[in-house]
């Protein structure tokens, strides 16, 4: 988390020197609210990742969620609960690996979503864009719901006697059992927040349009994942922080951003994205560890 | 002919001496057996002398190779028996393509050397124990091994492939294979060995031809002459029956211990008490099963005690700095990780967790495996007054002297059952180890 955070400020340097531009309040704002979904989901996925598990659905989850919003806006949440839900009982109650069921999910979803919509856009109900307040104040709503979220889950984290529950099952499983938690519960509710969230990202992701794609969402689990694990999370459970999910977010976020204002070639941004994730997971390795 | 002669090895993991000087040699058609109590430094003696581990000191030398045959075996499930056994000659040495036709034909003769009559087509995944232990033996000849070691190769096998196995072993002999063999059956040891070595507390205490001593004997040289005098009944008054389990109870405010070989059912029976919620425990393995290495030693503390929904630091604290100075954990501070607290004090870590849940019951699986004697002190100590403040508490230990020390009733288990239960004061070390190998036969 720490080397994720020194290399904000060192791009921030760059950019200060190189690209003042870059920090005008209206960049950053557009800047902010094209990463509203990332971290979110990123914030979930955090949970799962500390848990020793993964969820590489949760783009599909978004998509879906997109498509209940046209229904009915409150019930995105609730349909991403349910589908965490699902992974959660095959992942946590049968034990089936996560990256197995979570990648049957993903294709499964993503297809059911292209029978359903024919490929069609979905219109969103009228007055559901920026929740008809208009486009500024619709904009700080998003940004402060997103923020509110991410914070409450971050305290939450550290603070709620359920959710350390969530570390101990990803540090160590066996002893988690032999201390009297329960591991498959812990296991399946920590999908189901993770569902709840993507639904949440969904919802708020919305608020910024009047139609839905039916390919939303599609990479978001990578972006997620990347940014979990930049933030200083082991991939193996039991380590990271909300602090290094959300620092993992702001630094993949800006990195695309800065290229254009320095004048790279956009599509380097990838190759810098891998090999940021790369450098990220050889600190994991070698480097100090942080408490948590 | 000697094939493989041991001398002065000497061998330490830590503080602990596993090995102190021993003496042992391995002659051609000759069967020599290895006895010991648990812990005696036996497999610890084997891995010397196959070479997997390096001795302190000492010297080994060995005429042809020495392979080493496991109670449990270790082949690749998903390869069949012919590519099993060509990994072990080959070491993954194959030139050019592989000869399948050859491998096969070399396969089937290392089995008939074996004695076993297995397709060697099968997945090893496929193949039941027995046969997977003759699937090992094929690969030890394979290797043009002098030496067999056979490390308790019938503990899990029935009457009749034991029988089976005694005959391969008597066939090797006579082609003049060095057989090294460890057992705890002393009937085994009396039907098959031509030589007997004891090991005890890392030393060789004797070395016999099997005609020249008894079973009596032999317990006798495992247990060690000094066998602790037994405490007398302390005088307790013992509360009602918290725990039962397969005829063993065990009441409030009492102690019980329980002995047993490795293998004889005792941490079975442990889970089963802890998943039918009767008890806390504590497991054996600490490290794998009794702490949370990667969280601090309040988090681990306050684990199974959690109740409230919010986490409350400040208590948090406070009971973590208490269990650390009632149990003197030994540690910079109640938040560094039990990743860097050595094993004693993870051992009292992982008792604190369930003392703050004041069980009725506690269970506590080899308490005081691998910990040095000033913390194997302060863990009695805890463990004497958890009782008298009227939990039941059961300990299983592999230590003989423990569990004569803290026992009020101690019970034997063997084969998954408990066989013998002794009020304190009415058995010695002799007895017990006598009760936990078996009436003879």
């Amino acid at each position: 988390m720490k080397a994720a955070g020194w290399a904000v400020l060192a791009l921030a340097a760059v950019l200060a020197v190189g690209a003042p531009g870059f920090f005008t309040a209206a960049n950053l704002r557009d800047l902010a609210l094209n990463n509203v979904a990332t971290l979110i989901t990123a914030a979930g996925l955090l949970l799962v990742i500390l848990l020793g598990e993964i969820d590489i659905s949760v783009g599909s989850q978004f998509a879906v969620c997109g498509l209940v919003i046209g229904v009915a806006p409150w019930a995105a949440p609730v349909a991403g609960m349910a589908l965490g839900l699902a992974n959660g009982a095959l992942c946590g109650g049968l034990r089936l690996p996560s990256i197995v069921v979570s990648l049957a999910a993903m294709v499964a979803l993503r297809d059911a979503i292209r029978w359903t919509t024919q490929g069609a856009w979905i219109t969103l109900p009228a007055g559901f864009q920026w929740a008809g307040l208009g486009q500024d104040a619709g904009q700080w709503l998003v940004l402060g719901f997103a923020v509110l979220i991410v914070a409450l889950l971050g305290w939450a984290l550290a603070n709620v006697g359920l959710l350390r529950n969530i570390y101990a099952v990803g540090a160590n499983a066996e002893a988690a059992h032999l201390a009297g938690l329960p591991v498959a519960a812990v296991r399946i509710g920590t999908f189901a927040a993770l569902g709840a969230m993507v639904g949440m990202a969904a919802w708020l992701n919305a608020l910024r349009f009047n139609e839905v794609q039916p390919s939303a969402g599609t990479g978001l689990e990578l972006k997620a994942i990347a940014a979990v694990v930049v933030g200083g999370a082991s991939i193996r459970g039991g380590r990271g922080t909300m602090a290094g999910t959300v620092t993992g977010v702001v630094l993949l976020g800006m990195i695309g951003a800065a290229l254009t204002f320095l004048g790279v070639s956009a599509y380097w941004e990838k190759a810098i994205q891998g090999a940021i994730i790369l450098a990220a997971v050889v600190l994991d390795r070698w480097g100090g560890r942080d408490a948590r | 002919m000697i094939l493989l002669q041991a001398r002065g090895i000497t061998k330490s993991f830590g503080a602990v001496r596993a090995l102190r000087g021993v003496d042992f040699q391995a002659t051609a058609g000759e069967v020599h057996a290895l006895v010991g109590e648990n812990g005696a430094g036996k497999s610890t003696l084997i891995k010397v002398l196959t070479g997997a581990l390096e001795a302190d000191s000492g010297l080994v030398e060995r005429a042809g190779s020495v392979a080493a045959v496991y109670q449990q075996p270790a082949l690749f499930g998903e390869l069949s028996v012919t590519e099993n056994l060509a990994l072990a000659v080959e070491r993954g040495r194959v030139k050019g393509l592989i000869n399948w036709r050859a491998r096969e034909a070399r396969a089937k003769e290392l089995l008939s050397l074996a004695g076993a009559e297995i397709d060697p087509q099968r997945l090893a995944s496929t193949l039941s124990l027995p046969e997977q232990q003759l699937v090992e033996i094929a690969k030890a000849l394979g290797t043009d091994a002098r030496t067999l070691i056979f490390d308790e190769p019938t503990a899990s096998l029935s009457q009749h492939d034991a029988a089976r196995l005694f005959r391969i072993i008597a066939d090797l002999k006579a082609r003049g294979t060095g057989i090294v063999y460890i057992s705890h059956r002393l009937e085994e040891i009396f039907e098959i060995a031509d030589r007997v070595t004891v090991l005890r507390d890392g030393e060789s205490v004797a070395e016999r031809p099997i005609a020249a001593v008894t079973r009596t004997e032999l317990v006798m040289l495992m247990a060690g002459r000094e066998v602790s005098a037994p405490e007398p009944p302390s005088g307790k008054v013992p509360g009602e029956v918290v725990l039962e389990a397969r005829g063993l109870k065990v009441r409030k405010g009492e102690i019980v211990g329980l002995a047993g070989l490795v293998g004889a059912g005792r941490t079975e029976l442990a889970l089963e008490l802890f998943e039918r919620g009767e008890a806390a425990l504590v497991p054996e393995d600490r490290r794998q099963h009794g702490v949370i290495g990667a969280m601090t030693v309040a988090e681990n503390v306050t684990l199974a005690s959690l109740r409230s929904l919010m986490l409350d630091f400040p208590a948090e604290q406070k009971s973590a700095l208490d269990y650390q100075a009632r149990l003197g954990i030994k540690t910079a501070s109640v938040n560094a990780l039990v990743d860097h607290l050595s094993g004693g004090n993870q051992q009292k870590v992982a008792l604190a967790r369930w003392l703050a849940t004041s069980p009725r019951a506690l269970v506590l699986d080899e308490p005081t495996q691998g910990v040095d004697v000033g913390a194997k002190a302060e863990i009695h100590r805890v463990i004497r007054e958890l009782a008298g403040q009227g939990m039941a508490i059961l300990v299983i230990s592999s230590e003989l002297p423990e569990v004569l020390a803290l026992s009020d009733r101690i019970a034997v288990m063997r084969r998954g059952e408990i066989v013998a239960i002794r009020e304190r004061g009415q058995a010695d070390q002799h007895q017990l180890l006598d009760l936990m190998l078996g009436e003879a036969r």
